[in-house]
């Protein structure tokens, strides 16, 4: 155990964010889990008794008859937004005076840095780069992440859980979003912090970098296992394993998703159930794909002479 | 009698002028004497409440005693607080709920901007100057270096703050109806934050933010169809001098016009597209009905569903 390693990657400035970010979301999730049981709980109650329902102000907090309902902006939110502004320039001023920003040599074009890392907030996208090309990696993920996120409220027709933290009447929403960002999206950017190093290979935690490791990997094309040999043969052949994927994975998206989401289901137009399966499909495709590199060494399952995937 | 006097004084009736003028200058006296102190009676009681003045009128409209008029007033009626309502939900203000992080990414927001404006006095955005002024900052500048990792840790701070923004709206399902438009701008507020941060990486012209750029740009030659790396790039003629990665480095390489080009989408161009889209932001929170929750629980059977 490295610990030395371990402690200079941890400790790089520019890694501090992510180092900080993490305990951040914990503390983050579990306050908003704690919100949506309590929710939960009292959903679960004023099911159980409508009269309970007519009556009840629908809140986890006390309210009491003859309490107002709304509280001046002054004095009651600004001076939280004062105290939020002060404890974030004292954090800030805390930061900045016991950590440098980092500082580098000068740019040089002929000294390569090893590894040459992006920015945290990139590494998810960079770390994609050993499992998918770089116009997948670098461009069509990233957009189709944007377009994605945007049309979350027009393919939700969930009018539950709109204003308030609940598990119970969001579980498919909740769930899904959960494992895009931490799986997928902060996973991946603490893999290609802490885990990659030079060559961009795999060290665990607390191994020590070393810059002279050589892996030999034979990676090979998923049309080579099957003995296709020609372009044309090789290209239809992608054709029907990535179709394939779509079909038979949103075949049975489909018949998960109608079972245990039937009013959704009922309320989602064709154009957005549509466009919600192929955002789904894509991304579960991401872990899929980073599977059978890893575990069958298979590098593209589609080979065009224009774009490999 | 009156004759008399009329005999003794030789312009009869009339008064001379220096009788003219001395009695004027006796009232003026006199009326310094009496008229200042109690002006200044009046002006002492006037600023023993300065809030009666015209200066202070002109510049607060209202009153500021503890009633819930002058409550909404000071509110409504400042323009750096007018986006907030008068009143809100009593449990809005609960940290829990928002756990407040957008208002942060927007104080973070103006602390880089003003940090950043500092900055600016002190960098040349050139390959000759660009990374020793950085040096100049740190070393000679006073307070030089506290200001530059202000900047980085504010801006690193902000993205962690951008994310969890976004991830409590979508917890607590904020974006449904009637916000739909509301989380797509802030999407792309995600972006430009996402953007603005990884232009300011290159301008220290270090090794850290050359290769960092140079990774990340690199992946731009392989865009589809704009890149010369890219599916279908080629067929359209696409060559590193001519494609999309040219356009954002303004050359095949990260160097010089890279810096320029860098530091103006990072100093100009983005925290203007930001400012802009930020002001729609924070006008569509209060058109959309304010910030959307604590709301009521919503049970199944209260929505009506369509047959």
């Amino acid at each position: 155990m490295d610990w030395h390693q371990l402690w200079s990657i941890a400790s790089a400035p520019d890694n501090v964010p992510i180092v900080a970010l993490i305990p951040l979301l914990i503390f983050y999730i579990y306050l908003a889990w704690k919100q949506a049981s309590a929710n939960d709980a009292l959903l679960a109650e004023l099911e159980t008794s409508p009269a309970l329902a007519k009556t009840h102000h629908r809140k986890t907090w006390p309210f009491r008859p003859g309490w107002q309902k709304e509280v001046h902006v002054w004095p009651f939110l600004l001076r939280i937004e004062f105290l939020a502004a002060i404890i974030v320039t004292i954090v800030l001023m805390v930061w900045s005076i016991t950590l440098n920003a980092p500082l580098e040599e000068p740019s040089n074009p002929n000294l390569t840095m090893n590894p040459a890392k992006a920015p945290w907030y990139f590494l998810g996208l960079q770390e994609m780069l050993v499992y998918f090309d770089p116009w997948i990696a670098g461009v069509v993920m990233p957009t189709l992440i944007i377009i994605g996120l945007m049309v979350i409220p027009y393919i939700d027709t969930n009018p539950l859980g709109n204003g308030y933290y609940t598990w119970k009447q969001r579980k498919f929403a909740i769930g899904t979003f959960l494992f895009g960002f931490i799986i997928l999206w902060v996973s991946m950017i603490i893999i290609g912090t802490f885990i990659r190093g030079p060559g961009w290979q795999w060290f665990w935690p607390g191994q020590t970098w070393d810059h002279n490791r050589l892996i030999y990997v034979v990676n090979r094309d998923l049309p080579d296992l099957f003995g296709i040999t020609s372009n044309l043969a090789k290209g239809i052949f992608g054709v029907i394993v990535v179709g394939g994927f779509y079909a038979i994975g949103g075949f049975v998206a489909h018949a998960l998703f109608r079972r245990y989401n039937p009013k959704d289901y009922r309320r989602m137009s064709l154009l957005q159930y549509s466009i919600m399966m192929l955002f789904l499909l894509t991304m579960v495709a991401l872990p899929i794909k980073m599977l059978i590199r890893l575990l069958f060494h298979i590098k593209y399952v589609w080979i065009t002479p224009w774009f490999n995937v | 009698m009156p004759d008399k006097d009329n005999d003794t004084k030789p312009n009869g009736n009339r008064v001379g002028l220096l009788e003219r003028v001395k009695s004027g200058v006796k009232e003026d006296v006199q009326s310094l004497k009496t008229d200042i102190p109690a002006k200044a009676k009046e002006q002492i009681d006037i600023l023993k409440d300065p809030t009666r003045t015209q200066v202070y009128t002109s510049i607060f409209r209202h009153k500021h005693d503890e009633t819930p008029r002058n409550r909404a007033l000071g509110v409504l009626s400042n323009v750096f607080l007018h986006l907030h309502p008068a009143k809100i939900n009593r449990d809005a203000v609960r940290y829990s709920y928002t756990w407040g992080m957008g208002g942060i990414t927007f104080y973070l927001f103006i602390v880089l901007t003003f940090t950043g404006v500092l900055l600016m006095f002190y960098y040349h955005p050139s390959k000759v100057q660009a990374f020793r002024d950085v040096l100049y900052l740190e070393h000679d500048v006073p307070f030089g270096k506290l200001l530059r990792n202000m900047h980085r840790w504010a801006a690193h701070l902000m993205v962690i703050a951008v994310w969890l923004h976004m991830f409590r709206v979508f917890l607590t399902g904020s974006y449904k109806k009637p916000r739909e438009f509301n989380w797509n701008i802030g999407v792309l507020l995600l972006v430009f934050t996402l953007l603005l941060s990884f232009t300011g990486y290159l301008l220290p012209d270090d090794q850290l933010g050359f290769w960092a750029v140079t990774v990340g740009t690199n992946m731009a030659r392989a865009t589809p169809l704009l890149g010369h790396e890219g599916p279908f790039g080629p067929l359209l003629h696409m060559t590193p001098y001519n494609d999309i990665r040219f356009g954002l480095l303004g050359g095949s390489i990260v160097d010089a016009n890279a810096l320029l080009r860098s530091y103006i989408w990072h100093c100009i161009g983005i925290p203007i597209v930001a400012s802009v889209l930020m002001i729609v932001h924070f006008w569509r929170v209060r058109k959309d009905g304010g910030i959307s929750g604590p709301a009521a629980v919503i049970l199944p059977g209260d929505i009506k569903e369509k047959k």
